[in-house]
């Protein structure tokens, strides 16, 4: 099916998302929007998948001009998306989630549709259980089951919103392997991402995005330089990072024993140096969060040592932990970080610790909240409600209320959907702090972001921990193989061989 | 000029709101056949229509206000205090209880009242703690938690009515045996209204107003009640601030419940809370937490009260309309801010 | 006392759980569709008397029924304007409809107080009757109670084994992900408010024309009910069979409370009327401590076995809600 956008526009508040952007896909093809966090292209998607109207222009399918205005008229269209967190429901079965949705009789019956679902996923090599939860799947494997999904509701058209992040080397290569199948079958495949490696080497024909616009479409072969000046509207030269890791050790785990359902994570050993930046790769689930929240307090390891700054902190809360030097950045910045229908002013005032007598001097936390405004460049003012402030806005916020002399700042997700600059400057003040002795622990799903930045990185997997890798030797394709299970009895000669096991 | 506007527009839908409520209530009685403007004269009349009903007014204004400003402070850290009639029940039986204890020693009346007041403030923020406790170290909702311990407060009090501290002879529905009038707290003339009270309630108000608008701690507990998680995460110990709004909100209750024994009836009755700590709630709805409207519209409220007892005299109505009355109010407000905010799309 | 007795006392049991059954199950299918319907005390009690008023009125146990019924949906609906179009807080106003339903009903039923009613009495069904033990627990109850019976397996399989009762469980743990596969979720949220209302509204009636007959204004007893119909939603975890299981052992324990009542004098009546209320917090506490923070910290430091063991037994107890429940839905 031939997609075409005809001067598209949505504006959600201030921000114009999409401008006048007309596009043309043709069928058979797999097409790439490429573009930065906040260039719009996720927008653009969801009018085309009718999650979302925009404000003006249309949708023209094989040259007929449609209105979707639900993601049922959508698929009715053949029209189908994977979001970029899965829309599906974590307590049901795979099979129920496959279900959904259908039409049919009243009653379920079960044991046709699994026998089309296996016939279906041995298409593309998948192997799902049809009994299990979802809530046991990886990010890649509920892909997968949306993918089977929407072609068995007919999808001709299968739009991928950043479908690389948070996935194993080998689950990439199944995915880019499924999408070749598709178009092979003249279907017409969307892929986007913000990832160029993925664009060039899956892509027919890419178009890019930028903050709203459309700046252009190049065809395969790419030029990479061209690409990045497109996205960015500049060349984005990235600064040579040093490692700034002083000898004395700030942090350390010792045995740590944690169970958290499903995962039991066992015998974790490591130390963390002042200035060190160590960063926790593996597929959402594998055990990092688990462990990240334990280095913290929030959960209490069943065995094992927390000692932070020669303290033995084992066992207890968050806040003793807080008043020992260490903080926490979540990933959920407004359900975990921020507190939303509380003003800037007003979270400087709760996080301060000076001035707490019985009243609020309102003009002393007002002064103090525009002096940190400034010096964090935040794009708001005292009196902003933090859940107004975009993004990064409220990331750089969220970081300008962390203490000054901190030994360990622990972060989630520190640049998800943040773009190229916030991203730059959220590290940029990170490493500021590293050069004072504060250490850095952070989870990314972002496999880039993982090696750029950490000195060294603890790599799990299924609630396995690797030693620490020097992120100088390693390479992205080997952390990719990693997260999967892949290569660890090479890599750290463990007698366990881990391609064996296959999901938590 | 775009302030003025939305905030003129905001003021026309709460009249709207005001004119649904009404409108609902006439026809209800236009449905049973009653005469709407009669029965409205009848309220007004016999809420302003003479200075004992006027008193009276003010009599239950001091309770509402008390256990309004309690509730403000437990909205605020995002909790729904379903067990506040509880608590004034809990507030009016420990103040009966000191009462009785110090009834025939020489102790000085007055040291009594003050300690019974006391122990009626103890009382109550005991009963609130528990529900805080359920809440925090139990994960049962306050709201279930909190009701539970109403009904148990109820029978509590009947309990001890009509069984410890019944009255010789024949235990009743009204109550304990009446103390001495050395234990009362002295009224205004021969009315049942209190100066003591009214100041106690000012002060209250006074300090509810200050607390929730300009300490740390309001600040923190607002925090709280936003969102519990993040604050946490910034370094507030969240369940140890519910606990004390709790506390808090178990204090004002407790007075209330204490002042209804040492100021109105001068002992313990079986609806000794009255409904007034529902009420409250209601209140803090309709004012949308704003501590500074507390004082007026409790004073409507209870105006609404004290006209509703005229209906059955009267027209053989039962007087439990006011509370249709209050409640429709109330939730057309509501409703009028929702549609407000659709219709003007911010938030 | 002997075994006709008891077998009498606990069909009894089935025949006063049935409102509970038929409030509670009401309460799971709106829940389930993500929205907290906390009016039903103040529904139950309203439907409850317009139920009665309708029957005396008409002479008609059929409309009075459905009467109650139509109260139920009536405020079912004014929770889901409120909460589904309005986005207001779905506690506030349920709270607030429940008090101002509570005193709607004492007002309006005031002329009505006392006065004699129809009451449905039960009717056998034959041959069934006859089985021992069966027959009379089952078979010689009221025709709402064998209703009641039903709506408990039809809203299990409706639930759990029918294509919109997926989707129903969809839309209660995440519409979004509903809204893709093609649900209306704001439409089916009407509708599950609207119906498990009903369902509520049929609760009332069948305490003033079968189970308490009567209309008795503030002395009707009915007060509490509906709190703890939403208790035994939670407890029942969402399902409707664990939530029959959950109204049968309160109506049970009611008249375990008033058997020992006549034989254990010594307890003062007061302390066993309200006694279902502290244990409802008391089964709250055993289905909601496994959610808490300190339990976890504290399971942490047991030896393995019995961590081990207490987990799962912990894990079995515990009910959880659906995901979005009591959280508006908005495309963008």
């Amino acid at each position: 099916m031939k997609i075409g956008f005809n001067q598209i526009n949505k504006h959600f508040g201030e921000v114009h998302a999409n401008a006048d952007i007309t596009l043309d896909v043709q069928s058979g093809m797999i097409f790439g929007i490429l573009g930065e966090n906040g260039a719009g292209k996720s927008t653009l998607m969801k009018i085309l998948s009718g999650f979302i109207q925009p404000d003006s222009g249309e949708i023209v399918l094989d040259g007929k001009a449609v209105s979707i205005e639900t993601p049922a008229d959508a698929i009715k269209f053949g029209i189908g998306m994977l979001h970029q967190d899965p829309l599906d429901f974590p307590p049901m079965q795979v099979i129920d989630n496959f279900i959904v949705g259908q039409r049919g009789g009243l009653i379920l019956s079960h044991k046709d549709v699994i026998k089309a679902f296996r016939e279906l996923q041995s298409q593309f090599d998948f192997s799902l259980d049809p009994d299990a939860y979802v809530d046991t799947l990886t990010v890649g494997e509920r892909q997968q089951l949306e993918i089977l999904r929407l072609l068995w509701l007919g999808a001709r058209v299968l739009i991928l919103d950043e479908p690389t992040t948070g996935i194993s080397i080998q689950q990439k290569e199944k995915l880019f392997a499924a999408l070749k199948v598709l178009a092979g079958q003249r279907k017409t495949i969307i892929f986007v991402s913000h990832k160029l490696e993925d664009v060039e080497v899956l892509c027919d024909q890419v178009a890019i995005l930028r903050k709203g616009y459309l700046v252009g479409q190049v065809d395969a072969p790419y030029d990479t330089d061209q690409l990045v000046e497109m996205m960015f509207g500049k060349q984005i030269v990235l600064k040579e990072l040093e490692s700034v890791a002083q000898d004395k050790v700030v942090f350390e785990l010792q045995d740590l024993y944690i169970e958290q359902y499903p995962l039991a994570i066992e015998n974790v050993n490591f130390s963390l140096r002042a200035g060190e930046v160590i960063g926790l790769a593996g597929m959402e689930g594998s055990g990092q969060d688990v462990v990240l929240r334990a280095c913290t307090g929030l959960l209490r390891p069943v065995s094992g040592r927390v000692i932070v700054n020669g303290t033995d902190l084992t066992g207890k809360n968050y806040l003793e932990f807080m008043q020992n030097g260490v903080a926490f950045l979540p990933a959920s910045r407004l359900e975990e970080g921020l507190v939303p229908g509380l003003t800037l002013a007003e979270h400087f005032t709760v996080t301060t610790e000076d001035k707490q007598q019985l009243f609020i001097d309102k003009a002393y936390f007002r002064q103090k909240s525009e002096q940190m405004i400034e010096e964090y460049h935040i794009i708001g003012r005292p009196e902003t409600p933090v859940e107004s402030l975009s993004g990064g806005n409220q990331q750089r916020a969220a970081l300008s209320l962390l203490k000054d002399s901190l030994s360990i700042i622990l972060l989630e997700h520190p640049t998800r959907g943040l773009d190229i600059e916030s991203t730059i400057y959220m590290w940029d003040k990170l490493k500021e702090r590293c050069k004072l002795g504060t250490s850095i622990f952070f989870i990314s799903g972002d496999l880039d972001e993982i090696l750029r930045y950490s000195d060294r990185i603890l790599v799990f997997f299924s609630g396995r921990v690797s030693p620490p890798l020097d992120s100088a030797t390693v390479s992205l394709e080997q952390l990719g193989q990693l997260i999967g299970g892949k290569g660890w009895a090479k890599e750290f000669g463990d007698e366990e061989t881990y391609e064996a096991s296959t999901n938590p | 000029m775009k302030q003025a506007r939305t905030r003129s527009l905001s003021i026309l839908f709460q009249l709207g709101g005001l004119i649904l409520a009404f409108g609902f209530v006439t026809l209800i009685l236009l449905s049973i056949d009653a005469n709407p403007a009669e029965a409205f004269r009848l309220i007004w009349q016999g809420a302003v229509g003479n200075s004992t009903r006027i008193a009276s007014v003010f009599v239950v204004w001091v309770p509402l206000v008390l256990v309004t400003c309690g509730v403000l402070v437990t909205f605020t850290a995002g909790l729904w205090n379903i067990g506040i009639e509880g608590q004034i029940t809990l507030g009016a039986i420990f103040t009966t209880g000191v009462i009785r204890l110090f009834l025939d020693t020489p102790v000085h009346p007055v040291l009594v009242i003050v300690l019974s007041i006391l122990a009626g403030m103890v009382g109550a923020a005991i009963w609130a703690v528990l529900a805080g406790l359920l809440k925090v170290f139990g994960g049962v909702n306050e709201i279930f938690g909190g009701l539970g311990l109403n009904f148990i407060a109820t029978a509590l009090n009947i309990g001890l009515i009509f069984g410890a501290w019944s009255r010789p002879g024949v235990a009743s529905m009204s109550g304990t045996e009446p103390f001495p009038e050395a234990y009362w707290l002295p009224t205004f003339q021969n009315f049942r209204f209190s100066w003591y009270s009214i100041a106690l309630t000012v002060v209250g108000l006074v300090v509810i107003y200050f607390l929730l608008q300009g300490t740390h701690f309001g600040l923190r507990l607002k925090a709280v009640g936003k969102g519990i998680k993040s604050a946490f995460r910034l370094g507030i110990p969240t369940w140890q601030h519910m606990l004390l709004s709790f506390l808090i909100c178990g204090l004002f209750a407790g007075l209330a419940g204490a002042l209804q024994v040492v100021a109105v009836y001068h002992r313990l009755i079986p609806a000794i809370s009255s409904g007034y700590g529902f009420m409250g709630l209601m209140i803090g709805m309709l004012i949308n937490y704003q501590a500074i409207w507390v004082a007026p519209i409790a004073l409507f409220f209870a105006a609404l009260n004290i006209g509703g007892i005229q209906l059955p005299i009267v027209m053989k109505l039962d007087s439990t309309l006011t509370g249709v009355l209050q409640g429709s109010l109330v939730l057309f407000i509501l409703l009028m801010q929702g549609v407000k905010q659709r219709v003007l799309g911010n938030k | 006392m002997s075994g006709d007795i008891i077998l009498l006392g606990l069909a009894g049991v089935i025949a006063s759980g049935a409102p509970i059954v038929l409030a509670a199950i009401g309460e799971t299918l709106t829940e389930r569709a993500g929205v907290i319907n906390l009016s039903l005390n103040g529904t139950i009690i309203l439907s409850a008397m317009m139920g009665f008023w309708v029957a005396v009125e008409f002479d008609s146990l059929l409309l009075g029924f459905f009467a109650g019924a139509l109260v139920g949906a009536l405020v079912a609906a004014i929770v889901a304007f409120s909460s589904i179009t309005l986005k207001q807080s779905q506690v506030a106003v349920g709270f607030i409809l429940t008090i101002t339903c509570r005193d709607l009903a004492y007002f309006l039923g005031n002329p009505i107080m006392g006065r004699q009613g129809p009451i449905m009495f039960s009717t056998p069904i034959p041959l069934l009757r006859q089985i021992p033990i069966i027959g009379p627990l089952f078979f010689q109850q009221s025709l709402m109670t064998y209703f009641s019976m039903i709506l408990i397996f039809l809203a299990w399989f409706w639930i759990s084994k029918t294509r919109p009762g997926l989707m129903l469980q969809g839309i209660g743990e995440k519409p979004a992900a509903a809204f893709v596969r093609g649900a209306n979720v704001q439409a089916m949220r009407y509708f599950y408010t609207i119906l498990g209302g009903a369902l509520v509204g049929l609760a009332g009636p069948l305490y003033t024309l079968s189970v308490k007959p009567g209309w008795k204004g503030t002395i009707t007893g009915l007060d509490g009910i509906g709190w703890i119909a939403l208790a035994i939603t939670i407890f029942g975890g969402w399902n409707p069979i664990r939530v029959a299981f959950g109204a049968y052992l309160f109506a049970f324990l009611q008249w375990l409370g008033l058997v020992l009542q006549s034989s254990w004098t010594f307890i003062p009546s007061q302390v066993l009327q309200v006694a279902p209320f502290p244990l409802m917090i008391l089964t709250l506490l055993l289905v909601n401590l496994g959610n808490t923070e300190w339990m976890d910290r504290l399971l942490a430091t047991l030896p393995d076995g019995v961590r081990i063991r207490v987990k799962k037994l912990i894990r079995s107890l515990r009910s959880q809600p659906p995901a979005a429940l009591g959280t508006p839905f908005e495309r963008q």
